[in-house]
């Protein structure tokens, strides 16, 4: 959570300043869902991760100096400089990318899910999603199918109470674990501020996945103390009312965990994630920009040559 | 050999690159019962884990074959109608198609989209009617439009062709014909066009179904005009190299293709001629109207699909 916490503080200064161009979605906050679930998950298992990405991508082990260098867009990137923010992956990790499209990440994790099974591998697929995504049907088309299959995935809904400016109350009829439920699989709502009370359900889910019964829905009740984009902080957008932020900022999962462990271990865990970050900016800012003459290099995995725009 | 049906082509290069590959499954709608033709016998022979009858929700299934591909499987995505297309526009041309570049090369997503029965069959009006291969290669997506079925395993199999994304449109009016077969059945190479007819005037470029319409026309004026047919078989990428010297040889070069006009496929390979191609007239195309809906009523399907007259037509006019 530290160092999700400090990667994205630091990334969200950058963007403000313009040093990363696309700007980001903080995932500030938010950081005890992606660690309670992704403390639970092996390498191989599989994740599917959204625009708000940082935190899942890390999590699930990805290397901060190269994800740093992702969002620099560097050839040392994770995705070679061609994915950024919003579609970072390591697929030797299991990450199988942050995605733009909301939602569009579910029916990729079913089907890696799907895969798995076929192949005799005992994994687990875990998606990562917002509240919004539960209106999109792709979402619903996938947990049809994972339920019909009984396959092993876990939908991870990040509910953070708004789609951009939109509250859930406003975009979500009903309530999202009767609507899971409601497929037939086995849904839980928890505290999505209390990194371990996320990470005994994920390892419920995942535990049951293993043994077949999945699929599993976890509603994790979150909040971004941010807004939707880093976009939004530069036009002053706001639409919070009154003291909301601040009393969720009460339930600052980090301080919440804090206040479990021994000093010492906060201050040595401290000291570490800011030289690992430092170390991360450094790389980043080192690191070398792509040749304009690749940018279409990787396209296809084939021989396909794609022609060139202009042709002289 | 006795003649090969053509459905019964595309149904044994799917049989037998599913023999050969433990990795490859089909994933559609009804394909257990194989109600197209293409899957039928195939669940009996490999099991319902490797043809597997989905639920209809084709966004569900075309993305869940996209992460399976990631994870090492090789779906076959079978398409009952063309227009479902249009409702997994976003699972193909934005995921799929994406996933190679974004990731810096990371993963391909080797699924096969398989489109049998594409284009107008009579009678089924506006929404069933479409032959979208055009707006696939716009995108980039790696569409093949099949005519000839010597020709079967390489329009899907990845093994043949690529590791990439590809949709197979296999028209509706070549579904129920059968031909002789000459030579191996083998692979097409990926942007390999074949020359069926060779001339010395005039170049037409045929796709999938219309290239049988080309030969007629082709055999009708040939007292009249020499003419070249040339099928490009894979419509992205296309084979630059054998249409350029094709028209190198004739000067002048019709396009019959069963796209819409605007932004079609024969408007980009018009384009390209007149970039790069030494032309001695204006060249021409025969294709659908822009933005067509196809009528119910046989006349009006007919009176927007490209014809033998138009061709005809389309060929005297380059020729003045
Ligand atoms: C299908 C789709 N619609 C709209 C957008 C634009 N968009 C990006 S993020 C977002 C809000 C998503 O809200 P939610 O799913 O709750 O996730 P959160 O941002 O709260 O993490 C929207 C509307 C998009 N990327 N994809």
């Amino acid at each position: 959570m530290r160092l999700i916490r400090e990667f994205e503080e630091r990334c969200f200064e950058m963007a403000l300043s313009g040093e990363l161009v696309g700007g980001i979605h903080p995932y500030i906050g938010q950081e005890a869902v992606a660690v309670g679930v992704c403390s639970q998950l092996d390498v191989q298992d599989v994740i599917t991760s959204t625009h708000r990405g940082h935190g899942h991508v890390l999590a699930k082990g990805a290397d901060p100096k190269r994800m740093l260098a992702e969002l620099y867009g560097t050839t040392e990137g994770l995705n070679r400089g061609r994915g950024g923010s919003m579609h970072a992956a390591d697929v030797s990790l299991g990450i199988f990318g942050a995605n733009g499209i909301v939602g569009a990440g579910a029916p990729i994790a079913t089907g890696a899910a799907w895969a798995a099974r076929r192949a005799g591998r005992e994994q687990v697929a875990v998606s990562f999603f917002g509240d919004g995504a539960l209106s999109q049907g792709v979402v619903l088309e996938a947990f049809n199918l994972a339920a019909l299959w009984s396959l092993p995935v876990v939908f991870v809904c990040e509910n953070n109470g708004y789609a951009t400016s939109l509250p859930v109350g406003r975009g979500l009829a009903g309530d999202p674990v009767r609507r899971a439920a409601g497929f037939g699989m086995t849904a839980w709502s928890v505290d999505g501020m209390d990194v371990e009370t996320v990470a005994e359900a994920a390892a419920a889910a995942v535990d049951g996945c293993r043994r077949g019964a999945g699929p599993y829905f976890l509603e994790c009740k979150t909040y971004r103390f941010h807004g939707h984009h880093s976009f939004e902080q530069q036009v002053g957008i706001d639409y919070r009312e009154g003291d909301e932020v601040a009393r969720w900022q009460d339930r600052d999962p980090l301080t919440l965990q804090r206040d479990r462990l021994p000093a010492d271990v906060v201050a040595s865990v401290d000291a570490e994630i800011a030289a690992l970050v430092e170390d991360a900016v450094a790389f980043a800012r080192s690191s070398p920009a792509p040749d304009p003459g690749d940018a279409l290099e990787y396209l296809y995995a084939g021989p396909i040559a794609a022609r060139p725009g202009s042709v002289l | 050999m006795a003649p090969l049906a053509y459905i019964t082509a595309l149904h044994q290069a799917l049989r037998d690159e599913m023999a050969r590959d433990e990795r490859v499954c089909v994933l559609g709608e009804d394909v257990r019962l194989g109600l197209t033709g293409i899957t039928q016998g195939l669940a009996q022979a490999y099991g319902p884990e490797r043809v597997v009858d989905m639920p209809l929700s084709e966004q569900g299934f075309t993305s869940l074959a996209t992460g399976a591909a990631m994870a090492g499987q090789r779906p076959v995505v079978e398409f009952q109608i063309p227009s479902l297309l249009y409702l997994v526009f976003e699972q193909i041309a934005n995921q799929a198609h994406k996933f190679s570049l974004m990731t810096g090369g990371q993963v391909s997503v080797p699924v096969t989209y398989l489109v049998p029965g594409s284009g107008s069959r009579s009678g089924m009006a506006g929404q069933h009617s479409d032959h979208p291969y055009s707006l696939f290669a716009h995108v980039g997506s790696r569409p093949w439009c099949r005519r000839r079925r010597r020709t079967p395993t390489g329009c899907w199999c990845p093994r043949c062709a690529t590791p990439d994304p590809v949709a197979v449109f296999a028209p509706t009016m070549l579904m129920g014909t059968a031909e002789e077969v000459t030579g191996e059945l083998g692979p097409v190479p990926l942007g390999s066009a074949r020359v069926h007819r060779e001339g010395t005037d005039v170049t037409v470029v045929a796709v999938g179904h219309l290239v049988p319409t080309a030969l007629q026309v082709a055999a009708e004026l040939a007292g009249e005009v020499s003419i070249e047919v040339v099928d490009p078989r894979t419509v992205y990428p296309v084979d630059w190299a054998t249409l350029g010297e094709s028209v190198a040889k004739t000067g002048r070069l019709v396009v019959m293709d069963d796209s819409n006009r605007m932004c079609g496929l024969g408007g980009e390979i018009l384009a390209t001629a007149a970039e790069e191609y030494a032309l001695v007239a204006p060249p021409k195309r025969v294709s659908r109207p822009d933005g067509a809906v196809i009528p119910y009523a046989l006349a009006l399907d007919h009176a927007l699909l490209p014809s033998a007259a138009q061709l005809t037509e389309a060929v005297r006019a380059v020729l003045k």
